[in-house]
């Protein structure tokens, strides 16, 4: 419940477009009931052959209320869909504004892209917390009362068998529904999980199974998989079986019991007998008010378990903190390492004991180790998106806590060896490096990191755009855009983290001297596992298994 | 896809007499509501004649309801459990077309979205198998059903009810064209802005480090607000067909109640069959426009089974039974001629190649030239267009493939790693291997030594949730995969990409002391690593090249 309540001040719902939306929703339902009583009302009286006009207010409303449910029903689909994307977009903005102080250092796996995936797939599950959550429970709470209240106003019983037959078919059916298929539901999460890796295994590495021989083992764990999926899929579909019997039988016994009390009534004179077929079809069609219900339960059982796992992020703190009072920014650049301890809080072992480095103000330094000796988390210091557990970063010779992080990273910039493209045009891409930068500016640091003849050459130019994640251009394409951002951002200190990952030798080679030859007066701290391009830094700094050797 | 695909169609067949008992659930449970009608309008109007409380009735009316439920819940039981089981089906037949058919190309698959497609596609699939088709029939049936019941008792109201039923069909399809036409239009553009939010979390440590991530939640909730006004505008157009089918729906009920309020005054009709009808007249439009909501449902679903489709339908190569023998003396490949599909120009046009034992040959090339086309073509895994790939002079084609790649160690362009320990992953490459061996080809690979960082050694868990491992170190994992194993040929493609030059030169040298009495080919980008082989096959354009003659230096 408190998860339910976190989620929806996160999305901060206008009240009034909810109550827009609760109040189409009973209108849909309450004009379904009007149609169907309101014809009832008009067929038993006129069996009594009355003069046609005394029926024609009857028969107009009868019209009307054909008219008007499908109208009605039209701009309720219309706005609760437009009170899910409402709330779907603050709900985006307020995660993101949570998630961004703690990228990377304090979400696991962030280079794992099916992570992140998840995740984002999560905050747009919440689009749902209205739509088939919220929404249709209280539509049902209005339309089920006001519907009770007339039935009781023409038969008090009725009106008790009616609110009886809504409050099982409204909240025991649906709890019904959650409590057994949300225990088939909660292991059929771990064996799917379970069963996608496999499928993964066998679809990436299909053809080295061939040839390992290990096909037939593989096989044989899909198999015993997908059985107990399948078992599981044959327990919730009869678990959806018998929750689709129960809302017939419990809609269809109500309306058996409205009918036997109203013609009890008529017996005894409490009700015209026009009026029995008017208040039994009243009972049938406010039953559509719960009907949504069962399902509405499971899926907002499904959308509360991925806003928890939302609010598990949310709720962790930034990954550095800023000062309450930010220092001023030293005028000159050094930057530095001293006596520098670090761990990450998931892992045992120290990513960094003991590390003294200085880059000086206008030096190039190379700092070289095998993967997983700790250069990256290096990086990381120097740009501040986590601080040391011992010594300090200092920039200027002003420890970098004690300095905004704007400040830090306007002064330090690190082109990562993950840089990402985003899925515009190779113009935005490099733009995003310094806000208004003109494009001059542009094509200055296009030309700086040679790849401005690439760019002309394209038909679209620099508007040409990149594909997600750069998937439309080239590895080395990809490294040169990334570097043109960097030489944007004009920053006095920059960190190329593996600037040539992934590249063939020659390519490589060319990447790092245009990258330091276009470095003029700036200090760069050079970080890569590769030979190519230290015979171009003045110092090469080696890093062992997190201390420097 | 086409709601109506033959091949999904043919996988509804192996469920057929499930999907024929749910249709036949569905239509009695619809025979039901007919009874149920009738009954309704018989108590009711016996109260209205003043006749005695009708007990009996009642009690029969109650039995109707739950016999009418218990069929309900069975018609949605089994049409779930049809899709489970197509699902299923569709599962282990993408599993054994991954493992016995031939890639069309190298290029690896989407693995991870398939896979999710595969699991969790079967959503969609339950609504289309489970409500979908049977409801296709239904909405014939049912109409049909209340059609004849309704002419029965008031022959009037039969008319009227089809007069105003093909309506509904005709304003689907007036409807659906109009809003197919101006939704696709919108398409591109709601998908840019719904891919915007994953997009801008993916680059956020590039965001971060040029100070820009905390601008962006701004532009998030802008691009949201954008993706909500423009799929509003979607929306306004593609509602409109649910709504018209309301609209037919319910002024379809409300002209048959007004129509018979009029007759009844007129007493053309009586109390009874006027008050069945107007229970039966939604009926007639339920199954209608509960199909064009199903169909919806099931887009997803069949979006998953198309993509598994694609995947499924690829040709497979030729196998053979014979056994090679052992001691064969060399492979090659003679005039192969090999295509990938949707390309242009062949891969390889006429490629000659013979590898003898106790040679280490190395390919070279640029990249797209076809290298590793070799290694799959020599392993099996692909079939040539023309041409034959050889053993001892025998045709592969003739050979069992599994008895052959026995025979052979393989180190893919981008090796797997597989669910489990290092040890299991390792000796996956000779199962019978020996914990010293096993350390021993570590060791070889260059691999050991980021073994000895992991807390729990050799068995630490790596692959898909287990601790992930940068490319240079799974290649080298992959290749101490391969190298524990015995079998006479290997084939290494570019052991030493993503590596650093210690690790290269370690690699190197494993090879040069690779068994005399084995052969090897080495797929090589990097011409320092081609150094170590005996000879060098250039590939370029589609030729295979001697490149340089190696055996005689010293």
């Amino acid at each position: 419940m408190s998860t339910l309540a976190e989620l929806i001040r996160m999305g901060k719902p206008p009240k009034g477009r909810v109550a827009l939306t609760v109040a189409l929703g009973s209108l849909t339902v309450l004009l379904g009931v009007g149609l169907m009583s309101l014809a009832g009302y008009v067929i038993s009286r006129a069996a009594e052959h009355p003069p046609i006009l005394e029926l024609t207010v009857a028969m107009v409303l009868v019209r009307a209320c054909g008219i008007g449910r499908p109208i009605a029903r039209y701009f309720d689909r219309l706005e609760s869909h437009d009170l899910a994307f409402r709330v779907l977009a603050r709900l985006r903005g307020t995660f993101f504004r949570a998630l961004e102080p703690q990228v990377p250092a304090r979400v696991e796996g962030y280079r794992h892209g099916d992570l992140l995936a998840r995740m984002v797939g999560d905050v747009d599950a919440m689009q749902n917390l209205f739509l088939r959550g919220v929404t249709p429970a209280l539509v049902a709470a209005a339309a089920g009362v006001i519907s009770v209240v007339i039935a009781a106003l023409f038969v008090p019983a009725a009106g008790a068998i009616l609110a009886a037959g809504l409050l099982v078919g409204g909240i025991c059916i649906p709890a019904l529904a959650v409590a057994t298929g949300g225990r088939a539901a909660r292991g059929r999460g771990a064996v799917r999980a379970e069963l996608t890796a496999e499928l993964v295994d066998v679809l990436r590495g299909g053809p080295e199974l061939l040839v390992l021989g290990a096909d037939h083992d593989a096989v044989a764990r899909i198999d015993a998989l997908d059985d107990e999926l399948a078992g599981r899929g044959r327990r919730s579909a009869f678990v959806g079986g018998v929750v689709e019997a129960m809302s017939v039988i419990v809609t269809w016994l109500t309306v058996v019991g409205v009918l036997a009390v109203c013609v009890h009534a008529t017996e005894i004179g409490a009700l015209n007998r026009v009026l029995v077929a008017s208040v039994a079809l009243l009972a049938m069609a406010s039953f559509e008010c719960v009907a949504p219900l069962p399902a509405a339960a499971l899926e907002l059982r499904e959308t509360l378990a991925a806003g928890e796992r939302l609010l598990d992020v949310t709720r962790r703190g930034p990954a550095v903190l800023e000062p309450a009072e930010p220092g001023e920014l030293p005028s000159v650049t050094p930057v530095a390492l001293e006596d520098v301890d670090f761990a990450y809080p998931s892992e045992g072992s120290w990513a960094l004991r003991d590390v003294d480095l200085l880059v000086p103000q206008g030096r190039k330094i190379a700092l070289v180790g095998a993967s997983g000796s700790g250069k990256s988390t290096v990086a990381s210091l120097l740009v501040r998106f986590i601080d040391p557990d011992q010594g300090r970063v200092t920039l200027g010779g002003a420890d970098v806590r004690s300095l905004s992080q704007y400040d830090v990273r306007s002064r330090v910039t690190l082109d990562r060896q993950d840089a990402f493209l985003f899925a515009t045009t190779i113009l935005e891409n490099v733009r995003l490096a310094r806000a208004g930068a003109d494009d001059t500016a542009v094509e200055v640091a296009l030309r700086r990191a040679k790849i401005w003849e690439w760019v002309e050459s394209l038909p679209d130019g620099w508007h040409t755009f990149v594909g997600e994640d750069g998937a439309a251009v080239s590895g080395g394409e990809r490294r040169r855009i990334a570097l043109a951002r960097t030489f944007l951002a004009d920053a006095p200190v920059v960190v190329l983290d593996e600037p040539t990952a992934h590249l063939d030798p020659p390519t490589a080679t060319a990447i790092i001297a245009d990258a330091l030859a276009a470095g003029d007066g700036r200090s760069v701290l050079l970080i890569t596992h590769r030979t190519e391009g230290l015979d171009l830094v003045d110092q090469v700094v080696t890093l062992r298994r997190g201390r420097i050797a | 896809m086409h709601p109506f695909d033959p091949r999904l169609l043919r996988r509804a067949g192996a469920v057929r007499s499930t999907l024929v008992a749910d249709i036949c659930f569905g239509f009695l449970a619809t025979v039901l509501l007919l009874v149920q009608a009738t009954l309704f309008a018989l108590i009711v109007t016996r109260a209205f004649d003043g006749r005695p409380f009708p007990a009996r009735a009642l009690v029969l009316f109650a039995t109707v309801v739950v016999v009418r439920g218990l069929l309900a819940g069975a018609f949605e039981t089994t049409g779930r459990l049809a899709a489970t089981r197509v699902m299923s089906e569709l599962r282990l037949a993408l599993v054994s077309s991954r493992l016995h058919a031939a890639p069309a190309t190298d290029e690896p698959v989407e693995a991870g979205e398939l896979a999710t497609a595969a699991v969790a596609g079967v959503d969609g699939l339950e609504a289309y198998f489970g409500r979908y088709l049977p409801q296709v029939v239904l909405a014939v049936l049912v109409p049909v059903a209340v059609l004849v019941w309704t002419a029965d008792i008031d022959p009037t109201s039969a008319v009227i009810m089809l007069v105003t039923l093909p309506l509904i069909p005709m304003f689907m399809v007036l409807i659906g064209r109009y809003t197919e036409a101006k939704t696709r239009a919108r398409w591109d553009a709601l998908a840019r802005l719904s891919n915007h939010f994953l997009d801008v979390v993916r680059g956020l440590p590039t965001l971060r480090a040029f100070n820009r991530g905390a601008a962006q939640a701004e532009r998030i909730e802008a691009v949201s607000e954008a993706y909500r006004r423009t799929t509003m505008e979607t929306l306004r157009v593609s509602f409109l067909s649910g709504a018209v089918l309301d609209l037919a729906a319910t002024l379809a009920t409300a002209l048959v109640a007004v129509t018979l309020g009029v007759r009844l005054i007129d007493g053309e009709v009586g109390l009874r069959p006027a008050l069945t009808v107007l229970l039966l007249t939604p009926e007639l439009y339920a199954p209608l426009r509960s199909l064009a909501a199903q169909f919806h449902v099931s887009a997803d679903g069949l979006a998953a089974a198309e993509r598994i489709f694609d995947l499924i339908e690829a040709p497979s190569v030729a196998e053979g039974s014979s056994a090679p023998a052992v001691t064969w003396q060399n492979v090659g490949l003679e005039d192969v001629m090999l295509a990938n599909p949707g390309r242009g120009a062949p891969v390889l046009g006429g490629v000659d190649l013979r590898i003898d034992r106790g040679e280490v040959v190395a390919l070279v090339g640029p990249s797209g030239a076809g290298k590793s086309t070799v290694a799959s073509l020599l392993l099996g895994l692909r079939s040539p267009d023309r041409g034959r790939v050889v053993v001892d002079g025998a045709d592969l084609g003739t050979l069992d493939p599994r008895r052959w790649r026995r025979q052979v160690a393989w180190l893919p362009q981008r090796p797997t790693i597989f669910r489990g320990s290092v040890r299991h992953n390792i000796a996956l490459g000779n199962p019978r291997a020996s914990d010293a061996e096993i350390r021993d080809a570590s060791e070889r690979a260059g691999f050991a030594s980021v073994v000895e960082d992991l807390p729990e050694g050799y068995d630490s868990v790596v692959g898909e949730g287990g601790r992930e491992l940068s490319a240079g170190e799974t290649r080298r994992l992959a290749l101490a995969r391969t190298l524990v194993s015995a079998a006479p040929l290997l084939i290494l493609d570019e052991p030493t990409a993503n590596l650093d030059a210690d690790s290269a030169a370690t690699i190197a040298t494993s090879i040069r002391a690779i068994d005399p009495s084995r052969a090897v080919l080495l797929i090589a980008h990097d011409p320092e690593l081609a150094l170590v082989a005996d000879r060098v096959v250039r590939l370029a354009d589609g030729k295979a090249v001697e490149a340089v003659e190696r055996a005689m230096l010293p």
